[in-house]
Order: C-alpha cells, then sequence, then structure tokens
C-alpha cells in the first residue's frame, strides 16, 4: 500500500535535506560528535516526526503522545536537528550543541531538556526502558491502546547482551506496541560491523524471540512510511524495521566510511557538506554560484 | 534498662527466644501492603521472586508483576520505563547481582535518568552464609550510596523493613533498600516511629564513653555488647543508622559531641560502606577517634551465618574489643 503522495514524499525530501544541513552546521560548530549516524537517519527521523508520530512541539508533555526512545544517545544531532524543524524549539539554539549550559548535551540529558523522554549514551539500554513503557502502557490500558513506543538502536548495539535481553522479554510480553527500528549502516566506531562483530542474519535473530521483521530501504521515503503503518497493523508481538542506510547518507565524501562514525567536519568539509547538500549533489545550481 | 523508652522497641529483645524473622519477610509484606494503598506500584523480579519475597505481591497482583527471568540489566531499564509513564517499580534480585551486576544501568537509566525505581537487594552481607562469596553482596552499601539522587535504606529487622518499604513508595527518587536473607532478631515494635533520613537511638547512656552507630541486623549484636559493657561498667550509646543517605548529620555529630568516640559496625566492606559515611561526616564537622567493625578487605566464603560473622569480626565480642581498643585511644 503506496501511504503518500508524491508532493508529501517531495516535502519530506526537502525537509530532510534542511535537517541534514543543521547536522552539519551544528556538528561544525561544537567540534566534535558524531556525522555518519545522524545523517544516514534523517530520512526516518523525518517522516516520523512530520508523519508517523502522535506527538506536540507545542505541548511536549501532552499525555496522550507516542513515546521515542533514543538507545543510540550518540546519533542526538539527528534528533535534535529533527525537533528544531518541527518546532519544538527554535533552529537557533543548534548552535549550542555540547556547549558548557546548553540543553543540547553531548548525549541527551533530560535534566537539561525534559522534553526528551529518556536520557541516554551508553549502548544497550534504550530498548528495554521502551519495554517498560510498553508494558506500562499495556497495564494502563490493555490491547486497544493506540499509543506506540518507537526504540531507534544502532547495530552496533546488538551486540550488546541487554538487548537481547529486551528482546526476549518484548517478544514474550507480545507488546504489539513497541516498534524498534535498527539502523544498519553496516559501520561502528572502530570500522565495520561484520568485522569488528558479525550481525548477521540480524533478521533471523529477532524472528528468533518473537519478532515482526521488516526490511527497508532507510532512505526510501515511502518504504519508511509504509513500514510504520504495517508495525502499526501487526498484532500479538513487536516489530523490528530493520532500515538499511548507508552511513553519512547526504555527503558523498562521508558515505559508506566508518571514520566518520564519530568525528565531526571540519570547517572547510562542512561547508564542502553544506555545498553539496545545498545543490542535492550538484543537480541543482548552488545558491553561492 | 538503658533501651530508649520513647522508640517503644521490643522489650523481649535480650531474651533468648527473642522473636526471629528474616528482615525480606518485612519488605514482601509491605510491598504487599503498598500494592494494596496505590495501584501505581508494579513489581519485578529477575527469578527470584520466592527468595525475595515479592511473591506475596506477585500472587495478589499477577497484573502488576512482571517476570524478566535472569536479566538484571533488563530488569533495571525495563523498570526506568515504567517509571517513565508514571509507575512505581520495585524490581528485587539478590544485592549481589542488582545493585551488583547492572550498576551502569542503575546509574544512567535510573539515577542519572531521575526515574524513581525501588532497587531491593536481598541476601544482602556475609550471613547469606552457605551459598558462598559469590552470593555475599559486601559492597552494595558503596555503589549505592555514591550515586546522585539515590536513597539508601538498610533496616535492623523485619518490621523496620515494612516500614522502610512503604516510605520508599512516595519518596518520588531512587531508593536502594537492603535485605537480608536470615532469620535475625526483631528489635522494633510496629509502634516505633520511623523517618526517612532520621537516625535513632535505641541504647541510651547518662554518661556515654563510647558511641556506636549500626546499620542492619548487626544493631543487634551491638546492643548485646551495650549491655554486656554496661554490666562491666563501661557505659555507650547505640544508634540505629537505617537511613544511610540522605545521612542524618545532625544527630551523628551530636552523637560524637556526646559521647566522643565513634565505632560504626555493618555487615560489609569497611571501605566505602556506612562507616565511610560517618566517616565523611564527622572529619568535616567533628572529628573523634574512629573504629570501624565490617570486612576487611576480603570477600567471603560458605559457612553458617554466625561462623562467618565471627570470623570476620562482626560479632559482639569483636564490638567489646574495638571499644576497649577505642577507650585506650
Amino acid at each position: 500500500m503506496n501511504y503518500l503522495h508524491d508532493d508529501k514524499i517531495k516535502f519530506f525530501e526537502e525537509k530532510a535535506n534542511k535537517i541534514r544541513e543543521s547536522i552539519i552546521e551544528m556538528l561544525v560548530e561544537a567540534g566534535s560528535g558524531h556525522t555518519a549516524g545522524p545523517l544516514d537517519m534523517a530520512d526516518i527521523f523525518t517522516v516520523l516526526f512530520f508523519h508517523t508520530l502522535k506527538h506536540n512541539p507545542k505541548k511536549p508533555d501532552w499525555p496522550e503522545r507516542d513515546r521515542l526512545v533514543l538507545s543510540n544517545g550518540h546519533i542526538c544531532p539527528v534528533l535534535y536537528s529533527t525537533m528544531a524543524h518541527a518546532g519544538y524549539f527554535l533552529v537557533e539554539e543548534l548552535k549550542t550543541l555540547r556547549k558548557f549550559g546548553s540543553r543540547l548535551q553531548g548525549h541527551p540529558h533530560r535534566d537539561f531538556l525534559p522534553m526528551l523522554e529518556t536520557s541516554s549514551g551508553p549502548l544497550g539500554s534504550g530498548l528495554s526502558q521502551a519495554v517498560g513503557m510498553a508494558l506500562a502502557d499495556k497495564i494502563d490500558h490493555g490491547l486497544t491502546s493506540e499509543r506506540r513506543i518507537y526504540a531507534f538502536l544502532s547495530d552496533g548495539e546488538q551486540e550488546c547482551g541487554q538487548t537481547w535481553e529486551a528482546a526476549m522479554l518484548a517478544g514474550k510480553e507480545k507488546l504489539h506496541n513497541l516498534i524498534a527500528v535498527i539502523d544498519r549502516n553496516n559501520i561502528q566506531i572502530d570500522g565495520y560491523t561484520e568485522n569488528i562483530m558479525p550481525l548477521e542474519s540480524l533478521s533471523d535473530k529477532w524472528r528468533a524471540w518473537n519478532w515482526h521483521v521488516i526490511e527497508i530501504d532507510g532512505h526510501n521515503m515511502e518504504e519508511i512510511a509504509d513500514a510504520f503503518e504495517t508495525a502499526k497493523a501487526i498484532f500479538g508481538k513487536p516489530t523490528v524495521i530493520i532500515a538499511h542506510t548507508i552511513a553519512g547518507k547526504g555527503v558523498r565524501e562521508f558515505e559508506r566510511d566508518y571514520r566518520w562514525h564519530g568525528k565531526p567536519p571540519n570547517k572547510e568539509e562542512g561547508e564542502m557538506a553544506i555545498n553539496e547538500l545545498r545543490t542535492l549533489g550538484g543537480k541543482i545550481k548552488s545558491e553561492h554560484e | 534498662m538503658p533501651i530508649n523508652p520513647d522508640l517503644k522497641l521490643n522489650t523481649k529483645m535480650f531474651d533468648e527466644k527473642v522473636e526471629q524473622v528474616p528482615i525480606r519477610q518485612g519488605f514482601g509484606e509491605g510491598l504487599l501492603e503498598a500494592g494494596e494503598k496505590n495501584m501505581q506500584v508494579v513489581g519485578l523480579c529477575a527469578d527470584l521472586t520466592e527468595s525475595t519475597k515479592m511473591n506475596l505481591f506477585a500472587d495478589k497482583f499477577p497484573n502488576r508483576f512482571i517476570q524478566v527471568g535472569v536479566a538484571e540489566q533488563n530488569l533495571a531499564s525495563v523498570a526506568s520505563g515504567l517509571a517513565a509513564m508514571g509507575k512505581i517499580p520495585f524490581i528485587s534480585s539478590y544485592a549481589m547481582f542488582s545493585p551488583g551486576r547492572n550498576w551502569e544501568q542503575i546509574r544512567t537509566t535510573i539515577c542519572y535518568n531521575n526515574r524513581p525505581v525501588k532497587i531491593v537487594g536481598s541476601h544482602a552481607g556475609i550471613s547469606v552464609g552457605p551459598d558462598g562469596g559469590t552470593h555475599q553482596a559486601i559492597e552494595d552499601i558503596t555503589i549505592t550510596r555514591v550515586l546522585p539522587r539515590m536513597v539508601v535504606l538498610s533496616p535492623c529487622d523485619a518490621i523496620e523493613a515494612k516500614k522502610a518499604t512503604l516510605v520508599s513508595v512516595d519518596t518520588g527518587t531512587p531508593v536502594y533498600l537492603r535485605l537480608a536473607r536470615e532469620k535475625t532478631p526483631i528489635m522494633t515494635t510496629v509502634v516505633t516511629p520511623f523517618e526517612l533520613g532520621k537516625a535513632q537511638i535505641f541504647w541510651q547512656s547518662t554518661k556515654p564513653q563510647v558511641g556506636i552507630v549500626a546499620t542492619g541486623a548487626l544493631l543487634h549484636k551491638a546492643l548485646v555488647a551495650a549491655k554486656e559493657l554496661e554490666e562491666k561498667g563501661t557505659e555507650v550509646e547505640v544508634m540505629n543508622l537505617t537511613t544511610i543517605k540522605p545521612l542524618d548529620e545532625k544527630a551523628i555529630i551530636e552523637f560524637a559531641k556526646n559521647t566522643g568516640k565513634i565505632i560504626t559496625v555493618e555487615e560489609h566492606q569497611i571501605r566505602g560502606g556506612m562507616g565511610s559515611a560517618v566517616a565523611e561526616c564527622l572529619v568535616k564537622n567533628f572529628p573523634v577517634p574512629m573504629e570501624f567493625i565490617g570486612v576487611d578487605d576480603q570477600f567471603g566464603q560458605s559457612g553458617t551465618p554466625e561462623e562467618l560473622i565471627e570470623y570476620y569480626g562482626m560479632g559482639t565480642n569483636s564490638i567489646i574489643q574495638a571499644v576497649n581498643k577505642i577507650l585506650k585511644r
């Protein structure tokens, strides 16, 4: 089923591009942080915040809202950037990332930005927290609840034992209100995942714990939106969306190179990246030309 | 009798046949009552439901009980998620595994995240006995009291454990509740006042030469030592320190001023434990000579609780010896 019209897809693509530009700008300004993951999750975050998620940027503590748990806290630039573009706070504030006193801590911290659902950073514990939220919703509202709990995980943290403890419990409890999304970008800080610790077959592993598994191209807006809708329709088990992404997506010089996992662009690299994003990879004339 | 009359303590606490109940039993009964009073209370356990006495709650409220299996890291973080949705989760396991194995999850997903999860560590201390050193948590006070926002409670008997459990529900903070496995003497009564953050003097003296601060079931050894010392003409006072954090600094400073010498007694490593907390307070505010009763940088082993308490120097005789030693300082 196709949930999106062409004009909506175009809107998403432009929005994702803006979110990527902000990611580059904030990382250059911060002088530290992670580049690849935030860039490659920009498309999925765009669809989530501008289409799928039940939320209210003007009323972040709206009790009826869905919940979003970012387990791989190090990709917070994409979360902050998307939140800003969705209207949670001014885009200008993104430039305070990682600075003393900023609400935008190097890894997400609720003390500084209470509209975050969790503080995170140490890998492997986000899915457990999302499981707890889904259990609470099930206790309070039973099987008819429309609320969904979204947990974002990296592929590297599939190496954490706790991820599997949580997956087991969610399968046991048949948490249909829980949707996990794995950023399958194949890189982690020390190298390519299959060299560091082979993860495949990821889908077989999740299926074994009684999860419904969907695999998508994480840069195809239609596939992203469809996967979320399918996940909402699945009953009797949790859903994991394995999103195949290109690490550093959007800036060719950064793409597929694990060395961009944990470092920011410098000023020149940032200007190059912004130019590439603004010209859609040279497809249109730069506004600076 | 220098038992503090205001506290309405168990008058039979020195009888040979003093009533003995496991401290964990008090928790089980307290959680059951908390579950009846507050619908938001939920219980989670990592395959030790009966051992930790959470079965009383689980049997009565199966819809509010979650069995996570042998997965203590998940136990802590799932509870954080439940608390994020307004629940008041109690998580139970052996103290060695929670807060032992899952310390980082407790730090990040509970304390850093500011979620009011109650961590119930049963089978704390060396008196776990025959199971041996792997199962004897004697580092748990250190690793919990160092965490910002954490309240650390170490009740002295089953009756106090029940009160501590009920008080934990409403703190709005993470709490570590330290429990023990063995049957231990009942020192308090249902009418003994209990207030979080307040130390209480159980054994009084008009002219004390030494002050003993004890926590957990070893408080009884300290009281027996005080009684024996009094019979031999040495006067001491004994304080029950249930709330290790936040520390009742005012009461401890006052205690040091009145007694002049302090001995701490705990079933825990000396380094970093309750004695260290008392020392941190006194060194800064009113330094006095101190002695520390506890495990001295060792691991435990199999044996009966009494054998182990004696061997590791935490029995009544060890306390009396420490008093005699500090009197010469």
